[in-house]
């Protein structure tokens, strides 16, 4: 029987397989390990490892403010850049067996910036306008993809010719003085760091690159006024934070016994924790950030017991747990309104994510819709066992995914840890089951229970997080989760896994069989689809969609924004959670990486790219999730995980241009080729648009007229002009705030906002 | 009992002192006008009372009850309404869905359990509140319309649909002419009128249309550089020099 959904190429690597900790650890110097020198060897082992350590986290860090700061990127992908750097410095030095330097200018100083440079001239630089969920969104696609590239084309099992190589001039040496001794990997570690943070401030200081920099980050608005070429400026940045983050890629490596996308996660939340630390704005700050993490973590390895599961869990999850508490309680961070640019008031107001994402509502009709489905039904019991099976898998994946509907759909909220409700429901059931007997049919009940118990768990605290912040803390939590709670004993039976029944009930209910199975979750997931559908078109749906508008213009009339949230997220976790012991019980047993960061971030990903506004979205990416590795290794080909990573990665390119998801730009263009002519909300816009406007021919677009900067883009006019007549007058300003937005010069930055949801 | 009675209110972003020490009443039903100049502190003063900002110093009261502590969505329920300056409409939604919304706001209505028993559609009742006010504001062609494609006036008039739907007992209004020409501006003053009579509804207006300034409020606050210039009787303060040089700018 082919087993789990398992998806996340890493999730397979542990990730607290550092060598000993770190270098440092287990590195005494030669002859200096007795009496008073222990002491002071041990001191400065701490001081020097956490140093090195630190120093990574802050220079991949400053990337992450670079680029936030001069394209309003949130750069989830520069984890990834990291990695592809490191991976190709160790192909080039111990596959290829080129020499050090040049593997190095290969591998930091060429790929680091190009990669750099290729995001944001193919990807980031048509985004300034879109809101920021959007952006993130796309970045998290690169995080996966890259990754996948790298994994499908030639660095499939990691490294394997040995660890991978130190910025040294040689190996293993260790350097020392006196009672001093630095191993020579972390002295060029500093070394580093130190020159990039004299050359950054050389650069802010003393060029005029530099000043225009540090312009644009004051206020992008007025630097355009001041004719900078604002454009130019992101992208000198990004090929700099790219640089940046490959060297700290590369100097990250020797850390770890091989290089794996899971330990460059690990390696990109950290850095963010030192941005956020610095508040996305200041440069010393993060560095500061940075460099206390690498400290702490190195303490804690040296002085937390080594042999409790739970600190073993805790020290590699460190920087999670910090940037979770980070984003809970450092101040500043909450309710940032764009007050820092002086100009911020001239822009049009943003256009929200509802006003770009606006999808269709799953018009179909009742009673075609039923018998379909009924037949469709009737059709699989007929399949072979094994194609069942898969379907069963598929249509469980797409009840998980109803999660999405509510929470991204309906709400918002870009939740990255989803798969931490699902798991917690399917270990509840679990261990319910195996422990108390309670059969998996309760179980089913308590599942969902405990994922809306985790649910409130995540919600309550991060309810005055917005947009980016919220999705940051939910990755935070799928982390700690993942990496602290699941492995438990208690929780997910440790390394072995649990063995899930299925539901059965003492002869009254029996759902053994994979068909009785399948029909069950047939069951389950028109049951979640229905409640979804009634929500959405309910008080709560509206009241959602009312606030992702405006959550001030919805408080405003009495709309209680924070109630309605958590009734999203409780919905949400709810439906995670029995989707979550499903998917168990499908499987028979739960293995990790089940329910683990990998799976939470590619579900996301896979929803949102596909459609998070309909239920048609959810049942795309479940089935594709499902069906699609098996195509690729049906056709034999190598690594199909890898790939498959690289084609939802690759779905970010169609996503960039289709936001509100491909099912519906799919159906759209189904419509438009060979439906009945409807008149959709865009046609409407226009021609409400021309109907205000002065009897001038409508041109390309409506750059003319007076008020450009509130004229929305006018169409050619479509041949339904004029079917809204009267329109009550003529207003004297045009104004839109839909679709691509208003024109603005293609190089306006936007605004640092902060309330994209 | 005034109705609203904000005590001295100060509030101030970093080195500018947008509002010092402002004190306003509003009685029940009244009518009152609030202008100033450009960045004098009308709007600030708007988002001090509803809670959207926290004013570093001072308190406000509203129906004999300390606003303080109160979130914004409390406030509103309380019966305060409010219009925006740059718009917060719904984008994305209809106007009668954001009539709607406003509607069933108003009676509380929004638990999940209703809607998981079919109680979500618009019942014809509700259909008829929204179609009744989008008769009063003049909206009735555009109800179906997305709010994204309205003009500016238009959304300003949803905006003051949505917040009347929620029946306050005070309605503020933040430059609702902006957008209009003169003979919608009219029409406005002439709504905002109806509504005042018929719905006994408190409006605080800020606006720069002097003309219709004094042709609707029947006493006026003048707020300049953040504090509180003078106020009285509408016809009486706009006759007043120094209003006129702080205001008006010219002296005749
Ligand atoms: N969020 C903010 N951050 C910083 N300064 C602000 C902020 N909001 C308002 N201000 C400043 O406070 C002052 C008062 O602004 P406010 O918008 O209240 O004026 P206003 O009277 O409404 O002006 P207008 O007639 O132009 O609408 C202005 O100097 C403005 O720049
Ligand atoms: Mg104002």
């Amino acid at each position: 029987m082919s087993r789990a959904v398992s998806i996340w190429p890493a999730s397979a690597d542990p990730i607290g397989s550092t060598k000993s900790g770190l270098v440092a650890a287990g590195t005494a110097g030669p002859g200096w390990a007795r009496g008073n020198s222990k002491i002071v060897n041990d001191v400065v082992g701490l001081i020097v490892g956490g140093l090195a350590l630190g120093c990574v986290y802050a220079l991949v860090a400053t990337g992450v403010v670079l680029t936030y700061k001069t394209s309003a990127v949130f750069n989830l992908a520069l984890g990834a850049q990291a990695f592809t750097a490191a991976a190709v410095m160790y192909s080039l030095r111990n596959n290829l067996g080129l020499p050090l330097i040049l593997s190095f200018v290969v591998a930091v100083l060429i790929v680091g910036p190009l990669l750099g440079l290729g995001l944001y001239v193919t990807l980031f630089r048509r985004l300034r306008n879109v809101p920021e969920a959007v952006r993130l969104v796309v970045a998290l696609g690169v995080l996966i993809l890259l990754p996948a590239i790298v994994q499908a084309l030639w660095f499939g099992k990691g490294g394997n010719r040995g660890s991978p190589p130190a910025l040294v001039l040689e190996q293993d040496k260790v350097y020392a003085w006196g009672p001093v001794s630095i191993p020579a990997d972390q002295l060029s570690t500093i070394l580093f760091t130190i020159l990039v943070v004299v050359g950054l401030v050389a650069l802010f200081k003393y060029t005029n690159l530099g000043l225009q920099m540090r312009a644009v980050v004051e206020s992008p608005r007025m630097v355009q006024l001041a004719g900078i070429n604002a454009d130019r400026v992101s992208m000198i940045s990004w090929m700099l934070s790219g640089t940046i983050a490959a060297l700290g890629g590369v100097l990250l490596a020797p850390l770890f016994l091989s290089i794996t996308p899971s330990n460059y996660t690990i390696l990109l939340v950290a850095a963010i924790a030192a941005a956020v630390f610095g508040r996305l704005t200041s440069l010393p700050l993060t560095l500061v950030g940075g460099l206390a993490l690498g400290f702490l973590q190195q303490a804690l390895s040296r002085y937390l017991p080594s042999d409790s599961v739970l600190a073993q869990g805790l020290r590699p999850s460190l920087p999670f747990v910090v940037l979770f508490l980070l984003l809970l309680f450092w101040p500043g961070l909450r309710d940032r309104r764009e007050v820092t640019d002086p100009l911020a008031g001239v822009d049009p107001p943003a256009s929200s994510i509802a006003g770009t994402v606006r999808a269709s509502k799953d018009t179909s009709k009742v009673l075609p819709l039923t018998l379909g489905t009924v037949v469709i039904v009737a059709l699989c019991l007929l399949l072979p066992g094994i194609w069942m099976y898969r379907i069963t898998g598929a249509i469980v994946l797409s009840t998980i995914f109803l999660s999405f509907t509510v929470l991204t759909g309906m709400a918002g909220q870009i939740s990255l840890c989803q798969a931490a409700f699902a798991g917690a429901g399917a270990y509840g059931a679990a261990q319910l089951a195996n422990h108390f007997n309670v059969p998996i049919m309760v179980g089913l009940l308590v599942g969902g229970l405990v994922g809306l118990a985790v649910g409130m768990l995540i919600s309550l605290p991060t309810l005055g997080l917005r947009g980016i912040y919220l999705t940051l803390a939910t990755l935070a939590f799928t982390l700690m989760v993942d990496q602290i709670v699941f492995p438990l004993e208690q929780v997910g039976g440790g390394p072995a896994g649990l063995e899930v029944p299925r539901p059965y009930w003492s002869g009254f209910i029996d759902f053994s069989d994979d068909r009785a199975f399948f029909l069950l979750c047939v069951a389950a997931l028109a049951v979640a689809a229905l409640v979804v559908w009634l929500v959405r078109r309910g008080t709560t749906g509206r009241f959602l969609d009312a606030i992702r508008g405006s959550e001030t213009g919805a408080a405003s009339i009495g709309i209680n924004p924070s109630r309605a949230k958590i009734t999203a997220f409780a919905l949400s976790a709810l439906i995670a959670g029995v989707g979550g012991v499903l998917l168990s019980s499908w499987q028979q047993r739960t293995s990790a990486g089940d329910f683990g960061v990998g799976n939470s971030l590619l579900w996301a990903l896979v929803v949102i790219i596909l459609g998070a506004r309909t239920i048609k979205g959810a049942l795309a990416g479940g089935f594709l999730l499902v069906l699609f590795p098996e195509l690729l290794k049906a056709a034999g080909i190598p690594n199909p995980e890898a790939w498959q990573g690289v084609v939802f990665g690759l779905g970010t390119f169609v996503f960039v241009r289709h936001p509100e998801g491909l099912v519906d730009a799919i159906g759209g263009w189904y419509q438009r080729h060979f439906g009945r002519p409807e008149r959709t909300t865009e046609e409407v816009r226009r021609i409400v648009t021309i109907d205000l406007s002065e009897p001038e021919p409508p041109a390309g677009n409506g750059a003319s007229s007076p008020q450009a900067p509130y004229t929305a883009g006018v169409g050619p006019l479509p041949d339904t002009a004029g079917a809204v007549a009267g329109t009550a007058g003529g207003g004297s300003y045009r104004y839109a705030q839909a679709g691509s937005g208003p024109p603005q010069p293609p190089s306006m930055p936007a605004p640092p906002s902060f309330g994209g949801t | 009992m005034p109705l609203l009675a904000a005590e001295s209110i100060s509030k101030h972003f970093g080195g500018i002192a947008a509002l010092v020490g402002v004190d306003l009443n509003v009685e029940p039903g009244e009518f009152v006008g609030l202008v100033g100049p450009n960045g004098a502190g009308k709007t600030t003063l708007f988002n001090c009372l509803l809670g959207i900002l926290k004013p570093n110093r001072g308190r406000v009261f509203f129906r004999g009850r300390d606003l303080s502590r109160m979130p914004m969505h409390a406030r509103a329920r309380l019966g305060l309404g409010r219009t925006f300056q740059r718009l917060e409409v719904f984008s994305g939604m209809t106007v009668r869905d954001h009539f709607l919304v406003a509607d069933r706001s108003r009676r509380k209505k929004g638990g999940l359990f209703g809607d998981l028993v079919g109680q979500g559609t618009p019942t014809r009742r509700e259909d008829a509140r929204a179609e009744a006010v989008g008769e009063l504001l003049g909206l009735t062609e555009l109800l179906d319309v997305p709010v994204d494609s309205l003009s500016l006036g238009h959304a300003r008039l949803v905006e003051l649909g949505r917040a009347v739907l929620t029946e306050p007992k005070l309605l503020m209004l933040d430059e609702p002419s902006s957008g209009l020409d003169r003979v919608e501006t009219m029409e406005m003053a002439r709504v905002l009128q109806s509504v005042q009579a018929e719905r006994g509804t408190a409006i605080l207006l800020v606006e720069h249309d002097l003309e219709m300034v004094s042709l609707v409020t029947s006493r006026l606050y003048v707020l300049e550089f953040g504090e509180m210039l003078a106020t009285g009787p509408t016809p009486q303060v706009l006759a007043h020099p120094v209003v006129r040089r702080a205001y008006v700018g010219d002296v005749a």
